[in-house]
């Protein structure tokens, strides 16, 4: 936590402040940047906490000298429009202080807004994330022009610009991971792009910031900053096609899946389920959560999801899927081998 | 005077009583009164929403509201608080007070104050009605498309939030029609321009900003109505309209819609700060030119709450430069309160520590919001808590702040009694306490990553100790907000009599008896100053205003010299009528569009009866009577 | 009495009339301010227009026919027309000739329902459905808002009409006149740029 570090060195001049920032838990906030974007942002945060400390310090100081100045108030009868110069001038004086506060601080943030820009003219790893309610598709390019698609985890290269091209499959989101780069929403209708570049290495997290429905709440997903090697390796694993089952439960709950409903919805590369319209399981059991960020990832969660969604996440698009208990765990042990 | 006169004037003035004339009233003060009521109720409904949703938040994964529930919570809290409470409550003060200020006996249009107040109510029934039968709009208080439209909101949720607001918004501009109209042509002989209150610039100001900012939401709220009723396609991106344009219109509305409920609030601090520092503003003309400013920059930048949605940057340079020259005005005021207690002879009673408690608690709105300004900055800040605390401490340390020391400031005027002091005190530490142990840690909870309008959030976030204490602090000012409120009652019976100037005031309505008649000014105050009380000696007045019927007098705009006696209407059921008539098209409107057309028709009939003149029956002309 | 305070009488208002014209009568001010709403609701309505055409890369989009311009026209250039005998009953009011006005009144009625007239055929030529696509509903949005003040105002002229010839006319009722012919000017003014918009610039783009 360099960064509120840097706010508690005795910088920040409202101490509250200072108090309340050392309990930040780092994988959300913004206030521990691991990316350029985040890292420039949060460079102006410093700036204007500092201005604005000092300029709520004055006007404090100014209305607390007022109020001290009561006790040696003499006139009697009101007063109607004194002279008073000194005010006057100090008028003039007070809005040149805003004035140049205001300069610097708008100069300052050009300044932000020009280095988020400039990450574009790199070279970038190419992205498309999609918002679903309540849940992200996530597609890579490869060097040979084909699309790789996982959800709900996004791996991110350390040291490379990733330009993510955002699209809304039903209503407006945003997408959010505070500590690699401020939010770019995802609007139906439109294309929009955010460059990120990420230069710590980490499990981070991200959420969906606009407003979306009944499980805004849970439209998270996990973000993993990996070396650029690793990155390749984990981007040429999800490449493949699924892993034939290895034992017998697990050639069973791929039979339920590929058989049953769970393939309606749901892609398993590489077997009969070529559903579209939930998440790639292709390689769900490498994941860190279910369920968008629901749960985290175990055989016992897996099944407890497929049994009752709607109890966990009520209102999600996925329906209970009857299933007695041996098959439930079959599911479940199937899908966790989907590494 | 004579007796024989103010019997006449009395008489002349008075409401009918039972039912009659309480449905028929068009006194000003009775009907800023029933907005008042009204909205005290609206904002214990609203707290407790805020309470029950603060439970829920206090601590990681709770379950006691499930996301429906919750997102019913913070809508209804929403709506209410922006479109049911902000607004009108200060429509209902400039209601109350404008005459008093003036001088005058009622307002310029007294039936379309009535026909405000009851289209107002219909859009609180609209509003609650259906949430006490389980229908509560789920959206937030600006509900975007296409999350509001046919396809992912079916039902009638979303249609009774935007019909609430056509409801209120009507009342909000046919309020601010009658308040501009008074301000200019209604004041009293010799208040120029040059010698008006600062209050009566600012509730000025407000209306004409309300004249060019409400009719953007109206429109937002009726295409999307006909997107869910009449398949129109503005907002279906399929069939070329643009989700877009539902935020640009919105917010065309929604920024000046702030400063609608700030600058009033500017109006009561500086008529606060003015008494009790017994002297006259400081800078009286930088003040009114600052709120000028504001009206003006106010239509100019709200694309900053469009931050996020990717629009070129040089667009968003331009309005993070003009966001945050906002600024600069509202600097400047807080320059000129602080001077003017600096070089007055200020007394601690409590409306003026409110304006304490507002400053304190108001700047670090203010700068949260240059921080929300900056365009780059605003992408971590925007739809996370960090917004939250701000838009909260801007509506409630700016403008309920000011608005209750208003609220203790002009009741002895409104009631004849005093309020308690002590526990008005009480009720000040309180809120001021309770609100910003409760707020200020929603600034760390987004900076850490907590977006807004989330029912609950795992434990391995660490936002569980700050959502307590936040719990615990919006706990404490409900509290305070119920012994204000216990204040308020009791003093109605208890408090000492207060006369017609408790306070040593200086402008106009103190001159009024406490509570002020129906006529509120037996003759036309004449004004030399900007402070007509504080002048020594006789209130100098002008006589000549009808007694045998109610007849105002209307000066010029500049100058108010007066130019003739105007007759004032008197009380009428039609307002009422016109109302009802106007409620059931908009209910009706929700079910099918030929509501629109039928509906017409009975307001069509309610208005022609509301404003036929009672004149005899023609002696010339073909239809003469023979 | 005013309050506690002692009053010093310094004028007399008895002799001041008790009708004004114009921006002098408290009326005018209403009257002005509504048109403000209107005027920023059409203004409103006509951004948004220029928004969605402005984000469409064909106005209308291919496949929608343009909007005739015959019964438009006929609208167009009555509508136009209908503000010399507007101006005609202004001056009739200021003059304060009753047998005039009532006479001016009733024309202008019957003018107000041949525009509603002219304005149904128009309402038949506008080839395009309003839940057709974007640029459907915005046509349709312009003409329905101006529709409803033709209606409105025609409403108001015709009761106003009515009350004249079977009532003694007073000032007030005059300045109720002058405020129901600057409405109709206002409405004439609100149809320019709604007609430009929905009939030429399609075929000007």
């Amino acid at each position: 936590m360099a960064g509120a570090a840097a706010v508690n060195g005795g910088r920040s001049p409202v101490p509250l402040v200072a108090l309340l920032l050392t309990g930040c838990s780092g994988i959300q906030s913004s206030l521990d940047p691991a990316g350029m974007q985040a890292g420039a942002t949060f460079r102006l945060f410093e700036l204007m906490i500092v201005m604005c400390g000092v300029m709520y310090g004055a006007v404090l100081l100014f209305l607390g000298a007022s109020v001290w100045r009561v006790r040696r108030q003499l006139a009697a009868a009101p007063a109607i429009e004194p002279a008073d110069p000194g005010l006057g001038k100090g008028l003039w004086a007070w809005g040149g202080v805003i004035v140049a506060g205001l300069v610097v601080l708008a100069t300052g943030s050009f300044f932000v807004e020009r280095a988020l820009a400039a990450a574009r003219a790199r070279e970038a790893l190419q992205v498309r994330v999609t918002g679903h309610q309540w849940w992200w598709r996530i597609q890579y390019r490869t060097p040979d022009g084909r699309w790789i698609e996982t959800a709900n985890e996004l791996h991110l290269p350390a040291g490379r610009t990733a330009r993510i091209e955002l699209g809304a499959a039903d209503v407006i989101h945003s997408f959010w991971v505070p500590n690699v780069a401020g939010k770019m929403d995802v609007i139906p209708g439109h294309t929009n792009v955010i460059d990120v570049s990420p230069h710590r290495l980490g499990w981070f997290r991200g959420q969906c910031a606009e407003f979306c429905g009944a499980q805004h709440a849970h439209m998270a997903f996990d973000v993993k900053v990996d070396s650029p090697a690793a990155f390749d390796a984990w981007l040429a694993q999800q490449g493949r096609p699924a892993a034939a089952p290895a034992d017998a439960i697990a050639a069973r709950g791929m039979a339920i899946v590929t058989g049953g409903a769970c393939g309606l919805c749901h892609v398993v590369r590489g077997s009969a389920a070529t559903g579209r319209a939930g998440p790639d399981l292709t390689h769900v059991g490498g994941r860190r959560s279910i369920g968008a960020g629901t749960l985290p990832m175990s055989r016992g969660a897996l099944q407890g999801w497929i049994a009752q969604p709607q109890a966990l996440k009520p209102g999600t698009m996925m329906p209970a899927v009857p299933l007695d208990g041996a098959d439930a765990d079959a599911v479940a042990h199937y899908l966790e081998t989907l590494r | 005077m004579s007796p024989d006169e103010r019997e006449r004037l009395h008489a002349v003035w008075a409401d009918r009583p039972g039912l009659l004339g309480f449905l028929g009233t068009v006194d000003h003060k009775r009907i800023a009164a029933r907005y008042i009521v009204t909205v005290v109720g609206l904002l214990f409904l609203s707290g407790m929403l805020a309470i029950d949703m603060r439970l829920q938040l206090s601590q990681p994964d709770m379950r006691r509201m499930g996301p429906q529930q919750y997102n019913e919570a913070f809508a209804l809290h929403g709506s209410t608080m922006l479109f049911l409470i902000s607004v009108p409550v200060m429509e209902a003060m400039a209601l109350w007070l404008v005459p008093l200020m003036l001088g005058a006996r009622n307002m310029a249009f007294p039936r379309l104050a009535a026909f405000s107040y009851w289209l107002y109510l219909g859009g609180v029934l609209m509003l609650w009605l259906p949430h006490a039968l389980g229908i509560t709009p789920d959206l937030g208080w600006f509900e975007y498309p296409p999350l509001s439209g046919p396809a992912y909101s079916p039902g009638h949720r979303a249609d009774i939030w935007a019909q609430m607001i056509t409801f209120t918004e009507v009342a909000a501009l046919a309020a601010s029609v009658n308040v501009v109209a008074t301000i200019l042509k209604m004041r009293p002989p010799g208040m120029t321009l040059a010698r008006m209150p600062f209050f009566l610039w600012a509730m000025l100001v407000a209306s004409l900003m309300t004249i060019f900012a409400l009719p953007a939401i109206m429109l937002a709220t009726s295409m999307l109505i006909a997107d869910r009723l009449v398949s129109t396609q503005f907002f279906a991106p399929a069939a070329g309209g643009d989700v877009l344009l539902f935020q640009h219109m919105f917010w065309f509305f929604g920024h000046p819609e702030v400063y609608i409920i700030f600058v009033p609030a500017v109006g009561f601090v500086s008529s606060i700060v003015e008494t009790f520092s017994r002297r006259t503003l400081f800078g009286h003309v930088p003040m009114v030119l600052s709120i000028l400013a504001i009206g003006v920059l106010a239509f100019g930048l709200w694309v900053h709450h469009m931050f996020a949605v990717g629009l070129p940057r040089l667009g968003n340079d331009f309005y993070t430069a003009a966001s945050m020259a906002i600024a600069l005005p509202a600097g400047l005021q807080m320059f000129c309160w602080i001077a003017t207690m600096w070089s007055g002879r200020p007394r601690f009673a409590t409306p003026l520590l409110w304006v304490i408690g507002f400053i304190a608690t108001f700047v670090i709105g203010g700068l949260s919001g240059v921080m929300t300004a900056s365009a780059p900055l605003d992408l971590q800040l925007t739809d996370t808590y960090f917004v939250v605390a701000h838009l909260h401490y801007v509506l409630i340390g700016g403008a309920l702040f000011p608005l209750f020391g208003a609220f203790c400031y002009w009741y002895p005027k409104a009631t004849g009694r005093m309020m308690s002091e002590r526990w008005g005190v009480v009720a000040f530490i309180l809120i001021v306490g309770g609100f910003n142990l409760g707020f200020f840690p929603m600034h760390v909870l987004g900076l850490e990553g907590m977006p807004r309008r989330i029912y609950t959030y795992g434990p391995d976030m660490g936002w569980g100790t700050l959502n307590l204490v936040a719990t615990i602090g919006s706990a404490i000012a409900m509290l305070g907000g119920i012994v204000l409120t216990g204040n308020a009652l009791i003093s109605l019976w208890r408090g000492k009599p207060a006369g017609a100037d408790p306070w040593g005031a200086p402008t106009l309505e103190w001159a009024a008896r406490s509570p002020p008649p129906q006529h509120n000014f037996e003759e036309v105050p004449v004004v030399t100053s900007i402070a007509p009380l504080w002048r020594h000696g006789d209130l100098p007045v002008m006589t000549g205003l009808a007694t045998d019927r109610r007849e105002v007098l209307v000066t010029s705009v500049i100058d108010a010299v007066p130019q003739y006696r105007h007759h004032s209407v008197g009380p009428s059921l039609w307002p009422f009528v016109a109302a009802l008539a106007t409620s059931g098209m908009f209910v009706a409107s929700i079910f099918t569009p030929w509501a629109v057309v039928w509906g017409a028709i009975p307001i069509g009939v309610a208005l022609v009866l509301w404003f036929w003149p009672r004149r005899p029956r023609s002696a010339t002309g073909p239809l003469a009577r023979r | 009495m005013n309050g506690e305070r002692a009053l010093r009488r310094v004028g007399d208002l008895a002799g001041l009339p008790t009708s004004a014209q114009g921006p002098r009568n408290l009326v005018w001010w209403g009257n002005i301010s509504f048109m403000a709403i209107e005027g920023t609701g059409f203004a409103l309505a006509i951004g948004a227009c220029l928004y969605l055409l402005g984000q469409s890369p064909h106005w209308p989009p291919p496949g929608d026919s343009l909007p005739g311009l015959g019964w438009s026209g006929a609208f167009t250039l009555a509508l136009v027309l209908s503000e010399l005998p507007n101006l005609w009953l202004i001056r009739q009011v200021r003059a304060k000739s009753i047998a005039r006005v009532r006479l001016g009144m009733l024309v202008m009625t019957l003018i107000g329902i041949a525009l509603i007239g002219l304005r149904w055929f128009e309402l038949q030529h506008l080839n395009v459905g309003w839940d057709h696509d974007a640029y459907g509903s915005t046509v349709w949005m312009l003409m329905v808002l101006h529709t409803s003040h033709v209606v409105t105002e025609l409403v108001e002229t015709a009761v106003l009409t009515v009350w004249l010839y079977t009532h003694e006319v007073g000032d007030d009722q005059l300045g109720d006149v002058e405020d129901d012919a600057d409405y109709w000017t206002f409405v004439i003014l609100a149809w320019v740029p709604i007609y430009l918009l929905v009939y030429w610039v399609p075929r000007w783009l």
